[in-house]
């Protein structure tokens, strides 16, 4: 019997291969994301190693232990008299002071922009290089020397590379001060990493670091390392008592520890994220291979009862069947496996050209990949094939003498639509649960919508074949009307088998399902985003950095600020802290402008209080406020990450809009709030210009803030273009991600109108013989797959909108549009009649092709 | 009515089979007894709709009679369940079909060996070697189906009911799909296994050529045995088939 099932394999390689791509997409795309998420791991667990390699303990500030988005704030700076203290300290051999700053550095181009892609930092560092530190030092110098003076920097491989910069350049870098020129007299690797993908950093001077990054007199670490016979954890026992209140100590491994721990936090988040496409894709997979098995079990029928007469049990019949989904899963598991090395490089380039450049270390193929690669991908397969190969067991024996006989019915057949039905109401339980319940965790959250997702693409799938007449009496109206005789055979073929025809359109209908659930939800989104902004900002211009959200140097708001050229300028500043004990974003507005540029909806109170907010004075959100009982009158106690308190009183309460506040939910006066944070950033700078804005005026604004190369100047048009343009992006990233999907189901399309053709063959041998020519049969084809893809998408578009109205009411609390975005659902329509045509390409070949001689002998 | 024998391979007493319910009842057999005696063939004739397929699937165990009962070797097979009847199918039925229902990806060889392998059974080499002579598939037997004349295929279905020495075999319109000189080389090959091997066949055909080849012929005509005759000639056949027809 194996060898039955084997030679069967080898005699239908064409189908076979098509139902083992089904398989292959999905399992690749999961072991390319595992190859590339433990790629970058591994880059920065070298990073760590190297870092810590010969420190055993770190004194730094001590930070509030906050973390806002799953990121801690730096921890503040120790006085550098410190370094002095723990070098006396017993069993300590050697300790270094060093300056380290991830916020406020950039390094520009030959051209004067940023070296960072989006979003990423250049590292600053100032470090003790006499060689006797050697050891604390997590770079290697790769040429010429460290600095030796003020004017002097090392800069990174990767950005000397890029840039073609090399030793005695020139190049400038902006930090707390605006640009100004250095001299590159050498470049680094940190470690032996070639590349930390999108992160670059400059070496200063200790002394030029501390006076342009705000740090005189500190360090923001001292590496210490232990003498002969001293372990880590004696070591921070010795040093802890001899420090003071506002300096704590570590070991390195804890610490290297606790920074591993942060970035395998991310890159489990990317994992998953990157996973979950390659889940779908293999949830439409196993559609595909549960119709090409149902299909090739029916029209096995004879061969199943031949085996059935001349001795084979059921038993055998079911064991065929699932050896050969065993060994189309595990060969395709294989090659998906393979494909994934691929594909890892592929998704790397595609976040690269989102200008994303991700670390990169020597490829990392662990066996976890293998494992879970293979057990998906042959579990899927397997699950896939389970229902079709008990269903060849159900072949009677006695369909061997029966010309035309087809597979019996299961047991349960009659129950299938009560089950879906089932189905259905179970996932829109889950959805419910997930969506409309408050206190559940993130990750049963997500669980629900998946699983509740999976659901209902499953019972609609199941309930869709009831579907396909009546949606192939309308989306075949084209075809009937304008496709001539053969258009007519196709709408009919369309219904012959519904179960198939519903099978093959639900693959696709899951894709389409998927984007028209994006669009629609994003639509939203954008229009709630414009609608935010042109609420809250009155002003002409805004500035902010290159990323559009990460905060940006303080002085770059001044520099416009002194310009001339604007009428108003004020800016926001923000920072993470703590407002009554609970992590906070505060927020630091400039009492005299601030109302100039943003209209405030007061709840309780009016723009005159922001004439007092003084030094004692907050203004806080009204959500914010109603949390905490807090209304107008009450005290809070304002805690900043450099451990500085301030209690203010609460005299205003106003409405930002739920969508995209601008402001923060604690607002003090940007007076306070810069007693409280040391290097204070910017979150937006607004500019009004008086008598209209002219190139000039824009010009010359642009060149006030043009030390700060991470900051722009956009019009608020501008810049809700560019908030759109960026989602766009984000959208495109996942359309291009879902495509996968939607490859599968087009496979999935081409195997069943192949064996469509197959079947059919003395048919179309006939209807050939009795005159159609093969232009006819070929469009017949073409039209029986584009009224498939139609019906995936009749049944996909409105449950992707039904999905985005379900998520669109769980995000009620952040008032989201809710509009239907017609012209990309219309341009989604074409997309599946271009999948349909592009799907029957090859079977409509091969139907043309039959000899109608030889077709109608076909036995 | 078929006289009784003893030591009948299958047995089928008062078979009735019903298709359908109510109104739309068709009784395809009412009330069939039959004993198919060992190492002779037997032909079952008549018109299209007489039953008489429906009777050798009973007795082949591939349907279930509505009442009555058969056995096969000794055995009551139409209450057996699907594990015994597979086991029964294994040691004492073998199949030849009018399409020859072989497998395609299969090559002659292990089609004939087919159900050995299926019941996980070695081949007993003499007895292949000499199938293989018998039916002159000698120089035929890597070919694959598609490689072979419709005789041929025949030829290797035949060989592949014999390759177990079933109790009976059953042939299903062996000669329905074959041209006239095939057809006598097809039937002359079943002649020699039931004078050779002492093979008890049961074959339902119209075609009375192939009836003649049979030690006795019994005629169906509306689910009843109406006539039976012993070892004759064809054209004794046709008359009987042309009067049945003409009734």
């Amino acid at each position: 019997m194996t060898k039955v099932a084997l030679r069967g394999l080898a005699g239908r390689k064409l189908r076979a291969v098509l139902t083992g791509i089904a398989i292959v997409l999905g399992v690749a795309m999961i072991s390319g994301t595992y190859i590339l998420t433990d790629t970058v791991q591994r880059a920065f667990n070298n990073l760590l190693v190297d870092s810590y390699a010969g420190t055993d303990a770190v004194v730094t500030g001590k930070g509030l232990d906050i973390s806002i988005d799953g990121e801690k704030p730096p921890p503040p700076p120790v006085d550098a008299s410190l370094l002095e203290v723990v070098r006396g300290v017993d069993g300590v051999a050697l300790a270094t002071g060093s300056v380290l700053d991830e916020r406020n550095t950039k390094i520009l181009t030959p051209e004067g922009e940023s070296v960072n892609s989006e979003g990423w930092p250049t590292l600053a560092f100032g470090i003790d290089t006499d060689p006797a530190l050697t050891q604390f030092n997590p770079l290697n110098l790769f040429e010429g020397r460290w600095p030796a003076s003020d004017d002097e920097v090392v800069v990174d491989v990767g950005t000397a590379d890029k840039q073609d910069y090399a030793v005695g350049d020139t190049v400038e870098i902006s930090t707390l001060q605006p640009k100004r020129p250095f001299e590159i007299v050498g470049v680094a690797k940190y470690g032996e990493v070639d590349s930390l993908g999108g992160i670059s950093f400059a070496v200063f001077t200790i002394p030029a670091a501390q006076a342009l990054l705000g740090r005189e007199g500190q360090y923001d670490a001292i590496s210490v390392a232990a003498g002969e016979g001293v372990s880590e954890d004696e070591l921070v026992a010795a040093i802890a008592p001899a420090l003071p209140g506002d300096a704590e100590v570590v070991s390195a491994t804890a610490e290297a520890q606790e920074q591993a721990d942060e970035v395998s936090e991310f890159t489990s988040i990317f994992r998953y994220f990157l996973l979950a496409f390659g889940a779908i894709a293999l949830f439409v997979g196993a559609f595909v291979i549960f119709n090409t098995f149902s299909i090739t079990v029916a029209q096995r029928t004879r061969e199943f009862a031949t085996l059935r007469t001349i001795g084979a049990s059921r038993r055998q019949v079911l064991g065929s069947v699932i050896l050969e989904s065993l060994v189309i899963g595990l060969l395709a598991s294989l090659v998906g496996l393979g494909l994934g090395v691929v594909l890892a490089e592929g998704i790397e380039a595609l976040f690269g050209s989102l200008g994303v450049d991700l670390p990169s270390a020597e490829r990392v193929f662990k066996t976890r990949t293998v494992v879970v690669a293979l057990a998906v991908g042959v579990g899927i397969t397997l699950l896939a094939g389970l229902f079709p190969a008990i269903r060849a067991t159900r072949v009677p024996p006695i369909s061997a003498v029966r010309e035309g006989a087809t597979l019996p019915h299961g047991r349960f057949h009659r129950y299938t639509p009560w089950v879906a039905g089932l189905v259905v109401v179970g996932s829109l339980l889950l959805l419910a649960r997930a969506m409309f319940t408050d206190e559940l965790g993130t990750g049963d959250r997500l669980l629900s919508i998946a699983g509740g997702v999976l659901l209902l693409f499953l019972g609609v799938a199941m309930l869709s074949s009831k579907l396909v007449r009546p949606i192939a009496a309308v989306v075949g109206t084209p075809a009937r009307r304008a496709g001539g005789v053969a258009g007519t055979l196709a709408s009919g073929n369309s219904v012959r088998n519904p179960s198939r025809t519903a099978a093959t359109a639900a693959a696709l209908m899951i894709g389409i399902a998927l984007v028209a659930f994006i669009a629609t939800l994003t639509n939203g989104m954008k229009a709630s985003n414009r609608e935010a902004i042109e609420e809250q900002v009155i002003a002409d211009y805004v500035v902010t950095s290159l990323d559009g959200y990460t905060p940006f140097v303080a002085a770059a708001g001044e520099e416009l600020a002194a310009s001339p050229v604007p009428d108003v300028v004020t800016s926001v500043r923000s920072e993470a802290g703590q407002a009554n004990g609970d992590t906070a974003e505060i927020g630091g507005i400039e009492p005299d402008t601030i109302a100039d540029a943003y209209v405030f909806d007061w709840q309780d109170g009016d723009d005159s209080v922001l004439a007092t907010l003084g030094k004692t004075n907050a203004v806080v959100s009204s959500n914010w406020a109603e949390d905490r009982a807090i209304g107008v009158g009450d005290k809070v106690t304002i805690r900043s990450t450099a451990d500085k308190t301030a209690e203010v009183t609460v005299v205003g309460t106003f409405r930002p809009p739920p969508f995209y506040p601008l402001l923060e939910s604690v607002n003090v006066s940007t007076e306070l709030f810069d007693s409280l944070y040391d290097r204070p950033r910017n979150r937006w700078t607004w500019a009004n210009v008086a008598d209209g804005s002219t190139d000039q005026t824009r010009a010359q604004m642009e060149k006030a803030i043009s030390g700060f190369p991470d900051t722009q100047l956009e019009t608020r048009e501008e810049w809700i273009q560019r908030e759109d343009s960026d989602f766009n992006e984000f959208i495109s990233f996942l359309y291009v991600m879902l495509t996968l999907a939607v490859f599968v189901s087009v496979f999935g399309m081409i195997n069943t109108l192949v064996l469509s053709v197959y079947e059919r063959t003395r048919e179309i041998g006939m209807l050939r013989a009795i005159g159609m020519t093969r232009r006819q049969v070929r469009r017949m084809v073409r039209q029986e797959s584009i009224i498939t893809a139609l019906i995936g998408a009749a049944i996909g578009l409105p449950l992707g909108i039904f999905l985005a109205a379900l998520v669109n009411r769980a995000l009620s609390e952040y008032d989201v549009r809710f509009a239907i975005p017609w012209l990309q659902l219309g341009v989604l329509t074409i997309v599946a009649i271009v999948i349909g045509v592009l799907a029957a390409i090859m079977p409509a070949r091969r139907a043309a092709r039959l000899n109608p001689l030889e077709a109608i002998a076909y036995e | 009515m078929s006289e009784s024998h003893d030591g009948a391979v299958v047995v089928a007493q008062d078979v009735t089979r019903r298709y359908g319910e109510g109104e739309t009842a068709v009784d395809a057999l009412r009330g069939v007894s039959v004993d198919i005696a060992p190492g002779k063939a037997t032909a079952v004739m008549g018109p299209s709709g007489s039953g008489k397929s429906t009777l050798m699937h009973i007795l082949a165990g591939l349907d279930k009679p509505t009442s009555g009962t058969v056995g096969i070797a000794g055995t009551e097979i139409t209450t057996l369940g699907d594990n015994d009847l597979t086991k029964l199918r294994r040691e004492h039925i073998g199949f030849v079909f009018q399409f020859f229902n072989l497998l395609p990806m299969l090559d002659a060889k292990e089609n004939i060996l087919l159900p050995l392998t299926i019941a996980g059974e070695k081949p007993d080499d003499g007895w292949l070697d000499q199938l293989v002579d018998d039916v002159g598939l000698k120089d035929r037997l890597s070919h694959r189906p598609a490689e072979l004349s419709g005789g041929q295929q025949q030829r290797v279905a035949i060989a592949r009911a014999l390759i177990s020495r079933p109790t009976v075999l059953f042939a299903d319109e062996p000669t329905g799909n074959l041209d006239s000189a095939t057809s006598a080389e097809i039937l002359e090959l079943l002649r020699r296994s039931v004078a050779e091997y002492g093979q008890t066949i049961v074959m339902v055909t119209h075609d009375s050529r192939a009836a003649a080849v049979a030690h006795r012929v019994l005629f169906l005509a509306d689910g009843e045995i109406v006539r039976e005759l012993g070892e004759c000639d064809a054209h004794t056949i046709h008359t009987v088939m042309e009067e049945l027809a003409a009734a």
